[in-house]
């Protein structure tokens, strides 16, 4: 089975986020005064072929932990795993 | 006999062969490594350079890691080989887990290329062994992120482990906030492992040890690693 999967990764919670710490003060020069706690992460989509859903949990699990992300500052979390007809892509 | 120091050039390494002749200008044989072949050729010590290796895509020094030197690099660290993780090399350094805590961008969100000083904090490491504790050093700094973070009870132990190698400072060792160039916490610019046979830092020993080109804070760093590979010490 094909299964399409979302991934987020975002720094960790207190950690400083000068990309975040950047949008947010660039966002008044555009009139939105009423911004705060601006933090940027990373969406990372894939497709991986596997016998069920809970074993494409696994996989991306591991994923996260090897490669989609550095463990030490951030964290990934699955957003969706979803299986893939043929007929939808 | 000279001291055999390998550099190993990953794709979009930069600071390879710059190495290698810092190396030889201290007297060592600089030996270049290739990432792709699993194969240490019998050196006695192990630079990673810096750049940008594999483009620093994902971030910084994650995929380097997973290069087929990278094994032997781990086995040799682990053997209490010594390890120098220069730049992208601290990057790579603590991708691995070799060292712990990670690289971000820089607190000013900009690429920062200027000479620096550092603080020589401890002598635990092959790069410092022969260095006086307290000893400034002059030497350049270029990167986009260089930010050292860890969590709060790793610095702690980083700190009572005197696993700081180097700390940013001014012109008279003071360090102070004025001093930090990219925002590391606690000003750190180089640290240990436990055994400190393998050191990380950000600034750029080996452009700093021609009289004629720059200021020459590195030469001290590789005369106690060639040195210290001589006498045998890891």
């Amino acid at each position: 089975m094909r299964f399409a999967v979302e991934v987020l990764v975002t720094l960790k919670p207190g950690l400083a986020d000068p990309q975040g710490r950047a949008v947010e003060s660039a966002l008044p020069a555009l009139g939105w005064t009423n911004v705060s706690a601006v933090r940027v992460g990373k969406h990372v989509r894939l497709e991986l072929e596997t016998g069920s859903e809970r074993d494409a949990r696994e996989q991306v699990a591991q994923m996260n932990d090897r490669l989609l992300s550095n463990p030490v500052i951030e964290d990934a979390r699955i957003l969706e795993v979803r299986g893939i007809v043929e007929a939808d892509r | 006999m000279s001291a055999r120091i390998g550099v190993v050039t990953f794709p979009g390494s930069l600071d390879d062969r710059d190495a290698v002749r810092a190396v030889e200008l201290m007297g060592g044989e600089g030996v270049p490594l290739w990432h792709g072949e699993a194969d240490l050729r019998g050196v006695d010590g192990v630079i990673l350079p810096g750049g940008f290796s594999y483009g620093d895509y994902l971030r910084c020094g994650a995929i380097a890691r997973f290069a087929p030197l990278m094994e032997e690099v781990v086995g040799f660290a682990r053997r209490g080989g010594p390890v120098l993780g220069i730049c992208n090399g601290f990057q790579i350094l603590c991708e691995s887990g070799l060292l712990p805590g990670a690289l971000i961008r820089n607190r000013s969100l900009r690429f920062v290329c200027r000479v620096v000083h550092v603080r020589v904090e401890t002598t635990q490491s092959p790069i410092t062994a022969d260095v006086v504790p307290g000893e400034v050093l002059e030497v350049p700094i270029k990167h986009g992120e260089g930010q050292f973070v860890a969590a709060e009870d790793e610095l702690d132990r980083l700190e009572t482990e005197g696993r700081v190698v180097f700390r940013y400072c001014g012109p008279d060792g003071e360090i102070g906030d004025a001093y930090n160039p990219n925002g590391s916490q606690r000003g750190i610019a180089g640290i240990g492992n436990e055994g400190g046979n393998v050191v990380g830092l950000m600034p750029h020993p080996e452009h700093a040890v021609d009289p004629d080109v720059g200021p020459t804070g590195g030469q001290a760093l590789f005369a106690s690693l060639l040195s210290q590979v001589l006498a045998g010490v890891p």
